[in-house]
């Protein structure tokens, strides 16, 4: 049996969590280890996201940790819910990416722009698992450019019908409850983009599960139609208004994504660490050659780097001094250098590195959606260098 | 139903050890310590025991450094109600000092059931339990896998060479749990929070005079590389040949 999963931590960022912080960690750890890795691989191969899995995660509290106890949730600060991401996605990038989906962009915006009587109906149902949800921005012809969305709400004299299409919905076919933005004036009115709580079985709405993906092949990915979707006044979230309140999600999201990559290249390094002490070649352990201890070194040294930016950029968001353009910088280096040690974990895995049986090539496989989703890694660039230089680099 | 649960700090069964430099200790840099593997069968059988009865108490207390706050945290974090360190710079090599300074602070706490791991995964003593029967005149039943109990008494299970044993006891008693007594629960988020407000009490360990002291410390040999001597049929001949003659095995 391999031995259990003890983290990386060349730096001794122990050091800079609290006990609180490190005991929310070994939880997780410990349930990724008992009851995630177990069945991962299967599910991932069937295409299937391991639903049976949700009540336990609910429990434990993995939903919407950070948000107030008052409201069915852990009160935990953003260093602690960080590093649940970062633990969940050790074992796989859609299981994380479920949470992350559940917390930041669902139960988020619902405390964030919902009224007294929306936080109190949801977000306790939300946390225990007793509701699913998910979130419709990204439409079939607006990925990068949301602001573009042809999803209307016109309103009506007793509430709103909603038309459109939403795209790469994750949970979209398991969730009870859908947060669709909308825009509620003309087409060109970015300003008049609002957010909506839409039941998943109002008349109307059909979600249909996208075939065919070859990465976070463990989770839910879904088109959403709305035709004529009728919904009561009480659906809007009151205090949204304009593209920022779905963008003030994102980020949410983006920050824990930025968690959740180290945990991916931890796992990554670890196995290839594993391998290369036990796998011999040429007469020794094929962690003998420089080839292989140049690949270690390098994945040690940015998996070292992610978590010491991870740990300042908790600090700042818990000071309430975090900008969008910091979780920016931290998404796009921590995926993209996830991604680059999964690549590189693969590869010195050798042929065994392309079997399910080993990790790697499901977390790279994986990192590839993470890099283009939630902001493509090119399109943090652009918001860097918007930051940098003052000037828009988007679009025409 | 008024439940104690006697529990150590301990280096992780992981974690790679070296021992320190006055050589009789462990040195404690960087090793990851957690709640001894026992007593967190023992520390949800209590929970197991209150929740079933719907009302009671969970006290837990160990003997230990001030690191052992956070052992005990843990413990409080999987649904313990509160918390006792009885403070030391160490915990004492002698397994009767320490269970000497239990038995004075378990005494008079009017308990239903004291329960402790059979054995610290650290220095593998098996004594405090027993110990601390004998110094509270309380019946002990070590190595417990099930546990029942009714009014006043109590039916517990024990593997024993080729079978099961079935002790029966009088309440209040000393139970040391063993592997397969229960699953330990993981300390849930909300937990962890909670933790924080429950009362722990730091007290300093009133320890008397140890009757063994420990002269050193030593890691085991570093194993030698294993010999390879062939493949298939043809290599046993010189296989036996060498656990004859050179392993002095045959």
């Amino acid at each position: 049996m391999a031995p259990r999963f003890q983290g990386i931590d060349f730096y001794d960022a122990d050091s800079l969590l609290s006990e609180e912080e490190r005991a929310v960690r070994d939880t997780v750890r410990d349930w990724v280890e008992d009851e995630l890795m177990p069945v991962i691989a299967e599910h991932y191969l069937a295409g299937k996201f391991p639903k049976e899995l949700v009540p336990r995660m609910a429990e434990l509290g993995f939903f919407g940790a950070n948000l107030p106890e008052e409201y069915g949730c852990a009160g935990l600060n953003n260093v602690a819910y960080g590093l649940i991401m970062q633990e969940l996605e050790r074992g796989d990038s859609g299981v994380r990416s479920f949470a992350s989906v559940q917390g930041a962009l669902v139960m988020y915006p619902i405390y964030a722009f919902g009224s007294e009587d929306q936080k109190k109906t949801y977000l306790p149902r939300l946390a225990s698992g007793e509701l699913i949800g998910c979130f419709g921005l990204t439409e079939p012809d607006y990925g990068s450019n949301p602001g573009g969305m042809i999803t209307v709400a016109k309103e009506t004299k007793d509430g709103w019908v909603l038309n459109g299409a939403k795209m790469w919905i994750t949970n979209g076919s398991t969730a009870q409850v859908a947060i669709v933005w909308a825009k509620t004036g003309a087409i060109d009115d970015v300003a008049s983009i609002r957010g909506f709580i839409v039941p998943t079985d109002a008349k109307g709405f059909t979600a249909k599960d996208q075939k065919g993906k070859l990465s976070l092949r463990a989770s839910d990915t879904s088109e959403l139609v709305l035709e004529d979707v009728r919904v009561p006044k009480d659906a809007l979230l009151p205090n949204s208004g304009g593209l920022k309140s779905p963008l003030m999600c994102l980020t949410q999201a983006r920050y824990g994504i930025a968690w959740g990559a180290i945990g991916a290249a931890m796992a990554c390094f670890d196995e290839a660490v594993s391998y290369a002490k036990n796998r011999v070649m040429f007469g020794k352990p094929i962690g003998g050659f420089q080839i292989q201890q140049v690949r270690l070194a390098e994945m040690l040294t940015e998996i070292t780097k992610a978590q010491l930016l991870c740990v300042q950029l908790g600090r700042l968001k818990d000071n309430g001094t975090m900008t969008p353009q910091q979780v920016s910088l931290a998404k796009r280096n921590n995926v993209d250098m996830a991604t680059e040690c999964a690549r590189e974990a693969r590869r010195l895995l050798g042929a065994n590195g392309i079997l399910a049986e080993y990790q790697a090539m499901r977390h790279l496989a994986n990192l590839e959606s993470v890099y283009t989703y939630e902001g493509t890694h090119d399109v943090h660039s652009l918001i860097l260098g918007q930051e940098i230089t003052g000037l828009n680099a988007f679009g025409a | 139903m008024k439940i104690a649960v006697c529990i150590k700090r301990v280096p992780d069964s992981e974690a790679r050890v070296k021992v320190a430099g006055d050589g009789t200790s462990l040195d404690a840099a960087g090793v990851k310590f957690i709640l001894n593997p026992y007593d967190e069968f023992a520390v949800e059988e209590a929970l197991q025991r209150k929740e079933a009865a719907g009302t009671g108490e969970v006290t837990v207390i160990a003997v230990g450094p001030a690191a052992s706050q956070e052992t005990i945290r843990t413990a409080l974090a999987m649904g313990a109600d509160r918390g006792v360190l009885l403070q030391a710079d160490a915990v004492p090599a002698d397994g009767l000092a320490v269970a000497r300074a239990l038995a004075a602070e378990l005494r008079d706490g009017g308990y239903d059931l004291i329960l402790c791991g059979k054995m610290a995964i650290d220095d593998q003593s098996y004594q405090v339990g027993p110990m601390l029967a004998e110094l509270l005149d309380l019946p002990c039943v070590t190595a417990v896998t099930k546990l029942e109990l009714a009014a006043g008494t109590g039916t517990a299970e024990r593997e024993v060479e080729g079978g099961v044993e079935v002790v029966e006891f009088p309440l209040p008693a000393v139970v040391t749990a063993d592997k397969g007594l229960n699953e330990p629960r993981y300390p849930a988020l909300k937990g962890i929070m909670a933790a924080k407000k429950k009362p722990l009490e730091v007290k300093p360990l009133a320890a008397g005079a140890a009757g063994v002291a420990v002269l050193g410390m030593t890691l085991p040999p570093e194993r030698q590389e294993g010999k390879i001597v062939g493949e298939g049929a043809a290599a046993v001949p010189e296989l036996v040949r060498l656990l004859r003659e050179e392993a002095k095995v045959l």
